[in-house]
């Protein structure tokens, strides 16, 4: 807003490039701050690679949308899905993107409730990927609808006890409520766009001048939105609850083995949480990368959302365990069969993988960086990665050969290399950890994305299994009907939906200051404000590593 | 009857033993007409539904085909055209009518209805009707009288109270109307556990 050419308001001296492009836009009527430059040069200049972003994403996207005019010709019995398993990966889509959504809700409102002040480089990114995912997981229902020419009959025919009611009504609910809860700290930016943004083609002049409804910054106007915000802030808690409950009754409302469960409410809100934070962590990470986004987006966020994820990591894997633990101690007739799939059957390494590297690592990786004891393990030259890591990797590759190369009737063998083999890659994976350890903000991101695809993960053993086996079969198993064997068609439109859910994501970064500028601009420096988290002998708290 | 399309059982016949030193029998299972049925339940739209002399039928004109009924359904009874079924003249001449389920559609839920075409005309249905053994009994509850296809009458009541008779995974309080009598072999007096 003020004229600034060779300093920004902290003093410091800009860099050269960033001097000749502010200079180019104040030669056009129009003055940047270094800060203003910093955050609206992704909405200003859309270089190559903007173009390359959104091709992708829409030749992907394409594809789904050719797989979806596929299934509309000829019926859903191009998937996999058949009367024994008659939900698949669009449930399971569903349930993630509905899943991923929470995250907004968790960092603009209860971050915002508890006045903790690092969040305001982060709140934007978190909603706007709550709004992204919130479009392609209310699509995900309807393109598994048999007869998607009849949605109207919802409204005409509706049935208030049926949930899937109950999870229109709050889906909508939220999505409006957090399209508002995006909006409103928006309109100061869209302002600030509207007034200097004046290369910008026509249309997106237009776009920001009627969003920006008039805003001229003055008092009572900020007394309104920051009245507006607390409100939305205390709304959309609960309704960001709820629908993740609703979506879970869809499943605890029957009486499936698997499904029939009371806790099922809190056990897929804290998942929604989990992988929701976890999506936020790899959001902050491809944008500070991407935009050159280091001044805003810190360690200390790193640090401070890791924290955040670490709690709603471990809350989710205590869920996990009151969930399966309490059956499988009993191992009711129903569910047996179900329970020995997951635990020692064909979805074992599924389960195990969710469990294990979904949430166990990711939990050591997250703490990685508090544990002092690893610091000193660094000294001690026998544990260095690379003799430890060498015999892992023998040890690894022996065992998957032996269990690929030896006769049928050595399986005993086979099982003890394989064992072998894991623990050897074990060791590998615990040589690495004193490296990892000094790069908290990569632990952060590993931990993260780690998270996110157990969540998809989880979500599919969620509901296939569960189908897999029903009290009585639809069909004779013996033939395999009983089976769910996702074809290209469901891949494509999931595929489709994911490349979708980026590249609307990706736009909104294009279109709109992904970090909030008025937010951002009074602080003196984001370093300086207390860090919450207890922190141990960590050398890089303050070193941007990644 | 039906010209069910293939790949549906509106009445499943499955093969089962209680344990391994038993030996199997045939288990049929068609829609059990719940007196509380999940099915009905959860339909956002209501097309699914029971009516007042119990049978629970589907609208196949109003249904969305979003098979919440089918996920909801403890005995697996009901099935999806997940294609457009095969369709022949007979059934094609015949008006749409929710008690035949008659022509097939795609993307809408089927099951079995209890024939009520059939039992309308004082006839049982047609799985009744077909089997030679005799072995299905249809009947009116408040009539207190079923009858099978050799033309055996008898009383529900009686039947229900003497012969051991459960209803499958009745314990899930879905009150389904179709009662299981042991096999003749394993009659009530001979095992002790099955005293009514």
């Amino acid at each position: 807003m003020i004229l600034m050419v060779s300093k920004d308001k902290k003093g410091r001296v800009m860099s050269t490039r960033a001097v000749n492009n502010t200079m180019h836009q104040a030669s056009a009527g129009t003055a940047l701050s270094e800060h203003e430059y910093a955050l609206l040069k992704p909405v200003m200049e859309w270089g190559r690679g903007t173009y390359l972003v959104l091709a992708i994403c829409s030749t992907v996207g394409i594809f789904g949308l050719y797989a979806y005019a596929t299934q509309l010709r000829e019926g859903l019995v191009v998937t996999g899905m058949r009367d024994q398993v008659s939900w698949g990966l669009y449930i399971t889509n569903f349930v993630f993107f509905i899943g991923i959504s929470h995250v907004g809700a968790l960092l603009s409102s209860i971050l915002r409730l508890t006045g903790a002040k690092w969040r305001y480089p982060i709140t934007r990114m978190a909603e706007a990927i709550t709004f992204a995912a919130l479009l392609f997981g209310a699509l995900m229902p309807l393109l598994d609808l048999g007869r998607p020419e009849r949605i109207a009959n919802l409204i005409s025919h509706g049935r208030l006890q049926s949930p899937i009611l109950w999870d229109i009504l709050s889906i909508t609910t939220y999505l409006v409520g957090s399209s508002i809860f995006l909006y409103l700290p928006l309109i100061p930016d869209l302002a600030l766009m509207r007034d200097k943004l004046v290369n910008v083609p026509g249309w997106r002049r237009w776009l920001y001048r009627v969003l920006a409804m008039g805003w001229k910054a003055r008092p009572e106007q900020h007394e309104r939105l920051e009245h507006s915000m607390n409100t939305m802030a205390v709304l959309i808690l609960p309704i960001a609850i709820m629908v993740h409950t609703v979506v879970s009754w869809i499943f605890a409302m029957t009486l499936r083995p698997g499904w029939n469960s009371t806790i099922f409410g809190p056990y897929f809100v804290a998942g929604a949480l989990a992988s929701g934070a976890a999506s936020v962590v790899l959001a902050m990470a491809v944008f500070r990368r991407m935009y050159h986004l280091e001044t805003y987006i810190t360690p200390l966020h790193f640090r401070n959302m890791a924290a955040l994820v670490l709690v709603l990591d471990l809350v989710y894997l205590y869920f996990n365990l009151a969930e399966y633990a309490t059956a499988a101690y009993k191992m009711e007739l129903g569910e047996r069969a179900l329970l020995m799939e997951l635990f020692t059957g064909r979805l074992a390494p599924v389960f195990w993988f969710t469990q294990v590297v979904g949430l166990i690592v990711p939990a050591i990786l997250l703490m990685l960086p508090s544990i002092g004891m690893l610091a000193r393990a660094r000294t001690v030259p026998w544990l260095r990665p690379i003799p430890l890591g060498a015999g892992g990797a023998v040890l690894a590759v022996a065992a998957l050969g032996a269990s690929r190369f030896l006769p049928a009737q050595n399986s005993n063998i086979a099982t003890y290399l394989l064992w072998a083999g894991i623990a050897g890659a074990g060791l590998f994976a615990l040589s690495l950890l004193p490296r990892l350890q000094a790069r908290p903000v990569a632990c952060a991101v590993i931990a993260s994305g780690l998270i996110v695809l157990q969540a998809w993960l989880k979500r599919y053993i969620i509901v296939v299994p569960v189908l897999q086996h029903p009290y009585l079969s639809s069909h004779e198993p013996a033939l395999g009907i009983g089976l769910y064997q996702p074809t290209w068609v469901e891949w494509g439109i999931t595929a489709g939906a994911m490349a979708g859910f980026v590249m609307v994501y990706f736009l909104f970064s294009r279109l709109f200051p992904i970090v909030s500028v008025w937010e951002t601009e009074q602080r003196e420096s984001i370093q300086e404000i207390p860090v919450p988290v207890r922190h141990a002998h960590t050398p890089a708290a303050a070193s941007p590593e990644v | 009857m039906h010209l069910v399309p293939p790949g549906q059982e509106w009445i499943k016949i499955y093969n089962l033993e209680h344990s391994s030193a038993t030996s199997a029998y045939f288990f049929p299972r068609p829609c059990m007409q719940c007196d509380n049925p999940p099915c009905v339940n959860v339909c956002p739209v209501g097309a699914s539904y029971k009516r007042s002399d119990g049978i629970v039928l589907i609208d196949q004109e109003l249904c969305i085909g979003c098979r919440f009924c089918m996920a909801a359904c403890p005995y697996s009874a009901r099935y999806f055209n997940w294609g457009e079924p095969p369709h022949t003249e007979l059934e094609l001449s015949q008006p749409y009518s929710v008690e035949t389920n008659i022509p097939h559609r795609r993307g809408v839920v089927e099951k079995c209805v209890f024939c009520p075409a059939l039992t309308r005309q004082g006839q049982i249905p047609a799985c009744g009707a077909a089997c030679p053994q005799g072995a299905i009994y249809f009947g009116d509850e408040h009539e207190d009288a079923v009858t099978n296809s050799l033309g055996e009458t008898y009383r529900l009541s009686e039947m229900l109270d003497s012969g051991a008779a459960h209803r499958h995974l009745e314990e899930l309080g879905t009150e389904p109307r179709v009662w299981y009598l042991p096999p003749r072999t394993l009659s009530a007096n001979d095992s002790d556990g099955f005293q009514g």
